[in-house]
């Protein structure tokens, strides 16, 4: 289990890095912790004929708040794509404003592969049942892209295609995720998964983050299910529907049926697409009582 | 027995080496020159091939052979089969027909591996698929495609054994029940795949081997397919093996690697990848429908059972047949029924090769005994405890024959299974069950109480095969004393984590009375080693135990013989004391274990005539008990000694996802005297960690076109320290009256146990919704499905 | 076709080791094939079973999802690093060896590698840390209860910081 040869190449700034996927176009990989990438290079099932190793570069590894006082739109904390996971569990800013993406991280692999992955390689690799990309497409959160001739921000709602395909061009790269905070309320939140050992990828995910006012109401929520459609899957529609709720459980169960029909499910050799349907159901139930939980 | 080493806690020998990263596995040897192999593997479930084309591949620098089945076929014999099938051959390369996805078809011999790999992509081969069969209860049907047309069927082994009155104890009993349970394809799954490395010696004419093996006669195997004299084999067993637990078998690898060496003239190494491991190492575990009918009264004794085993052996077999008659020595398990029909039915199919795994077919026989016994219980709504207690053989009944002439040799089942309940802290294990179905939860407990035959002897080999009249499975130490006074144990075996140089040492020290932290444990190579077997079978405590006893009593009555020659006094009045030999009484007249060393190695005049000079002491052991062919009716006695495992388990599913959780575990163990409490305990814990594994996580599943689903550690889910409970363990020791010490064995202690209790639990949690499941692993998604009111 | 080379030079065990290696290395490959430092194990070569663990820059990592040149310039430490200076065993080796937490070995020095750096981070760890910590690395042959008890004994009386 011997990847394919390739020539490799460490950017040192991430100019050079867009630089050298110009020049190399689809022959070439981008790589930083490679915790996805080099299994898949070990079964010979990626075989980029260049890496370009982004690792080490400094203007993807700040955790930043931009916040507004002024306005009242959401702030902002930017996470450089090649942020360890391991940074994340321990950056106070980040513990502090990414709740929810702290829950995820504790179901996303082990200590070895947190300490080498990043938070930008998992939301490229773009496995449908990871957790990253499904928090990024819950919080609504904007993936800003770079090549030789620019900046392009996609909304990470509409990055992911299908699984492990994305909206990022070959000669993109990940710079940074832009995470929106929310501002002034009581937030909750909550990540439940189903994966047969703890570890493993998940059969299903879902996660939620619920604003509630001081009488309890709902004012805002966000929720979303991995594993149970060709991408991580934000569900806006039903986050809707449930502020200006209270949030009970009658409300919660409705909301969960809703859900699951809204989802598009696969089977393989772990769970058939009845059980992810099912499953989607019950996570999404699970992370909405949680939330609400979490605020009080 | 009151013992000066024996079951006292002390450090192993081998754990130092392999703490400091000193232990030496076979891909650590590294010979001058070596190169490397991958292989090419085919595709389809089955096809003949048509052609193989090399060019591109040996056209690629560093790459200097590619090897195929046709020229690899030619010059090797058929690798030995188990059961009387000698048109099922099997080759390391695939011989003109590939008969499952991930057999072999051609290796590449290559500088690194790295390039191995480059050039079997280059590799060009034409398949033309054909037919294939993957259900084994299909394979038998008339029509089927034939695995190996030539053989005739897909059968491999069919026998219907009838021991006692069946039909009578059946018509007599007041309730029967038939059923069917399934355990699915499974494996040990060792950390280190297998791998060998070879290396020619053309001046002396020898074939040097260092391999990962746990494997009974693999030397003689390795000359005979490749048409050499066993003395032209050299397989060094000091080599560290990474885990095997049955399945390091490697021969048709190190067929395969010893004529690339040979032929190649220079060494010649191959690891298996994970890929290569799991697809086409031949290294799958026993994957078996079983049909049982119990026969039995309405105060729950168990007068009779029908048990009709099918076994998917995949689509080669070597010893795996075998695995069906292991059973055979403990068909009853650990209890008192009268007669028994049992039909195994060992079947070919288009998936890879089965190999022997730990316990050797009884756990998943265990399992099935087990669900009957639960089943019995739950028609007569009896406590599963009682009814184990009614039916279990009693404490005073041993020796205790059972109906298919095995007798058993001791035990207490009851005290045993008390053990276990207590640690489990039954009553209130009770009521967190009841406490958590209160509240909505499914809970249930599992209970099972399981033999493990030990001592192995081989006799499933010839009530197998009526031409393989093998009736020694002996085993051998050579015991030598330097000139300095140092010991040193010569064992004939390599290991695999059992810990047989402590085993040696402890039982050297215990008889010599000298400290096993002085004695040293070597392993010798089979050109010098003593007639030997494998550690296989749970057989070292007893085997190896015991013939490193008797030559260190042999060595005892040396230094005996030459104290009372030198001393002029007979033996009876010498006592032996930690080496020193003093005659009886306060006379002050003694040697000393150097003095007497000197004697023997330098003082031939001070020889009692007849003694050979120098100290050194070997011995054979045959199995206790052995040495008997089958009955007509496939009467006999296998394995010499039982220990019993008593599992105590509170299970938790969650009924809405229906994934189980372990939150209790307690085991009860009895396998006599233990010569080294850690090391039981450790392969105890183990074999229950890789039960749980079987029950609930692991299975090699194939989509319907034959492909192996689960090729890599992301599909074969072996369960980590997150999913194995902390697990309370409780010893008793009815001592062996046919061992040194006592002692039984242990090796596959655990594993023969934990996936019946798992199952018996499960099925205890979805019993109050009426639903049950009958077949291994016991997934999130098929405890769902039967939640849901699937099928079963 | 030959393939092109890259220089890499690291601090192996405090020692400064230097090489010519093709891209495709990968670091455990590296450490026993080029440096000969056979302690390291692979299992799985797919990032599953940790025994090929080291540790980078002080953190543990799976060494068979890392290329040798990623890790240029960077400081590992294997399961051949842990002794004292004086080449006798470390804390928690003897501690595996107290316990027997190993059977054949072949987990062990990544085992060991996961434990040290847990016991770096949180001398004195729960039941639940050290299973967790210890979650990535598989073991067929103890059932990781005498791994779990040996951890547990090594905690607390434990020398200081590693190199």
């Amino acid at each position: 289990m011997k990847a394919a040869p390739f020539e490799y190449f460490r950017a040192s700034t991430l100019a050079e890095a867009c630089a050298q996927l110009a020049e190399h176009g689809a022959d070439a990989k981008l790589i930083a912790g490679g915790q996805s990438l080099v299994p898949m290079m070990a079964m010979r099932l990626a075989r980029p004929a260049w890496l370009i190793d982004i690792r080490r570069l400094e203007e993807l590894q700040r955790i930043e708040s931009r916040n507004d006082p002024v306005s009242s739109a959401d702030d902002v904390v930017s996470v450089g794509a090649a942020v360890r996971q391991c940074v994340i569990e321990r950056d106070p800013l980040a513990r502090a404003s990414l709740p929810l993406l702290g829950r995820a991280l504790k179901w996303v692999g082990h200590v070895q592969t947190r300490n080498r992955g990043t938070v930008g390689g998992s939301i490229v690799h773009a496995d449908p049942s990871a957790e990253i990309p499904l928090v990024t497409c819950v919080l609504d959160a904007v993936l800003e892209l770079r090549d030789a001739a620019g900046a392009t921000d996609v909304p990470a709602r509409e990055f992911f295609l299908a699984p492990m395909v994305t909206a990022i061009a070959p000669e993109q790269c990940l710079a940074e995720i832009r995470f929106p905070v929310w501002k002034g309320a009581r937030v909750g939140s909550a990540f439940e998964e189903v994966s047969i050992r703890q570890g493993d990828f998940a059969l299903v995910s879902a996660c939620a983050q619920v604003a509630l006012d001081a009488d309890g109401k709902c004012i805002r929520a966000a929720l979303g299910i991995g594993g149970a459609s060709p991408f991580p899957q934000a569900l806006p529609e039903i986050g809707e529907r449930l502020a200006g709720t209270q949030l009970d459980d009658r409300t919660i169960v409705d909301a969960a049926d809703a859900a699951a029909k809204l989802i598009d499910p696969d089977g393989d050799l772990h769970a058939t697409a009845a059980y992810r349907r099912h499953l989607a159901r019950v996570l999404v139930e699970r992370v909405l009582r949680s939330a609400r939980e979490d605020v009080r | 027995m009151n013992f000066r080493y024996i079951g006292k806690k002390r450090r192993t020998k081998e754990d130092p080496r392999f703490v400091t990263g000193r232990g030496r596995f076979v891909a650590d040897v590294a010979l001058p020159g070596m190169k490397h192999v991958a292989l090419v593997t085919s595709p389809h479930a089955a096809a003949r091939i048509k052609a193989i084309r090399a060019e591109k591949a040996l056209a690629l620098q560093g790459v200097h052979y590619v090897l195929t089945g046709e020229e690899l076929c030619a010059a090797v014999d058929p690798l030995l089969i188990g059961v009387d099938a000698p048109l099922v051959r099997r080759y390391p390369l695939a011989n003109g027909v590939a008969r499952y996805a991930g057999e072999w078809v051609a290796a590449v011999v290559a500088d690194s591996r790295h390039l191995a790999e480059d050039a079997a992509e280059r590799v060009e081969v034409d398949y033309e698929p054909i037919p294939y069969i993957l259900d084994a209860e299909k394979s038998i049907e008339p029509g089927a495609p034939l695995v190996h047309p030539e053989h005739g069927s897909n059968v491999l082994y069919r026998r219907k054994f009838v021991w006692g009155p069946v039909e009578e104890d059946f018509a007599r009993a007041a309730h029967r029940l038939s059923f069917r349970v399934r355990w699915g394809r499974s494996a040990t799954v060792p950390i280190e795949t297998f791998g060998v490395a070879a290396q020619w010696d053309p001046a002396q004419q020898l074939l040097d081997v260092w391999a990962s093996i746990q494997m009974p006669k693999f030397p003689d195997q390795t000359a005979r397919a490749l048409r050499l004299p066993g003395n032209a084999v050299r397989v060094y067993f000091d080599v560290d093996v990474g885990g095997s637990f049955g399945v390091k078998r490697g021969i048709k690898h190190t067929v395969l690697v010893g004529y690339l060496a040979k032929k190649l003239g220079f060494p010649v190494r191959f690891i298996e990848d994970r890929l290569e491991n799991m697809r086409g190492g031949d290294m799958h575990g026993p994957d078996r429908i079983f049909d049982l009918q119990v026969a039995f009264d309405a105060d729950g004794t168990i007068r009779s059972m029908k048990i009709r085993a099918l076994d998917d052996v995949g689509a080669y077999a070597g010893r795996s047949p075998l695995q069906l008659g292991k059973p055979v020595g403990a068909i009853v398990g650990p209890y008192r029924i009268g007669s028994v029909e049992y039909e195994p039915i060992s079947v070919l199919t288009n998936k890879t090769a089965q190999e022997a795994v730990r316990g050797f077919g009884q756990s998943p026989t265990n399992y099935a005994l087990e669900s009957a016994v639960d089943r019995v219980a739950r028609h007569l709504g009896m406590d599963r405890v009682a009814i184990r207690k009614k039916n279990f053989i009693g404490k005073d009944q041993f020796p205790y024959l059972i109906p298919s002439g095995t007798t058993y040799d001791s035990g207490d089942y009851h005290t045993v299974l008390d053990k276990a309940l207590a640690a489990a802290e039954y009553a209130s294990l009770v009521e967190m069950r009841e406490a958590a179905r209160k509240a909505g939860r499914l809970a249930g407990i599992g209970i099972s109480t399981c033999l493990e035959p030990s001592g192995g002897n081989t006799a499933f080999e010839p009530l197998f095969n009526p031409k393989n009249e093998t009736t020694t499975w002996m085993d051998s130490c050579l015991v030598r004393i330097d000139l300095s006074g140092a010991i040193t144990g010569v064992m004939n075996t390599s290991s695999a984590g059992q810990g047989h140089e402590t085993l040696v040492a402890t039982v050297l020290g215990e008889i010599l009375e000298r400290d096993p932290d002085t004695i040293r444990v070597v392993h010798a190579d089979s050109l010098t080693a003593l007639p030997s077997n494998s550690p296989v079978a749970s057989r070292m405590a007893i085997m190896l135990g015991g013939a490193a006893a008797g030559a260190a009593k042999r060595i005892k009555a040396a230094l005996l013989a030459i104290a009372a020659h030198n001393l002029g006094v007979p033996e009876t009045l010498l006592e032996y004391r930690e080496g020193n030999v003093a005659v009886k009484g306060a006379t002050g007249k003694s040697l000393g274990w150097d003095q007497l060393v000197e004697i023997a190695h330098r003082k031939f005049h001070r020889m009692p005539p007849g003694l050979e000079p120098g100290l050194q002491a070997k011995f054979v052991w045959e199995v206790p008990k052995g040495g008997a062919l089958p009955t007509a009716d496939g009467r006999i006695q296998m394995y010499p000694c039982f220990s019993l495992e008593a599992h105590v388990v509170l299970v938790e599913i969650d009924p809405a996802t229906g994934q189980a959780k372990l939150v209790r575990y307690a085991c009860g163990h009895d396998c006599g005297t233990m010569i080294n409490p850690d090391i039981v305990h450790g392969l105890t814990y183990g074999g229950i960690a890789h039960g749980i594994g079987a029950a609930l996580y692991e299975k090699f599943a194939y989509s319907d076109n034959g492909q192996l689903l689960s090729q890599s550690f992301m599909d074969y889910l072996i369960p980590s320290a997150l999913e194995i409970p902390s697990i309370t363990m409780v010893d008793h020791c009815t001592p062996s009256p046919l061992t040194e010490f006592g002692q039984k064995g242990s090796g596959e202690a655990g594993y023969l146990g934990a996936p019946a209790a798992i199952a018996c639990a499960v099925n205890d949690a979805l019993g109050p919704m009426g639903a049950s499941i009958d077949e291994l692993p016991m997934t999130p998604l098929a405890i769902w499905t039967r939640i849901q009111g699937g099928p079963t | 076709m030959s393939e092109r080379l890259y220089r890499v030079s690291m601090l192996v065990n405090a020692q400064r080791r230097e090489a010519e290696v093709p891209a495709r290395l990968t670091l455990v490959d590296f450490l026993r094939d080029t440096l000969r430092l056979t302690g390291t194990h692979t299992g799985c070569e797919h990032g599953i079973c940790g025994a090929c663990s080291v540790l980078l820059d002080g953190a543990p990592v799976r060494s068979c999802l890392i290329y040798a040149v990623q890790a240029d310039g960077g400081s590992v430490i294997t399961i051949e690093g842990l002794a004292r200076p004086d080449g006798t065993q470390g804390t928690l080796q003897d501690s595996f060896c107290e316990a027997h937490a190993l059977q054949c070995g072949f987990c062990t020095p990544g085992m060991i590698i996961a434990a040290h750096a847990l016991l770096n981070d949180n001398p004195a760890p729960s039941e639940a840390q050290i299973r967790e910590a210890i979650g990535g690395n598989l073991c067929r042959c103890t059932g990781y209860q005498q791994i779990v008890d040996a951890i547990q004994l090594a905690s607390g009386k434990r020398d200081g910081g590693i190199a």
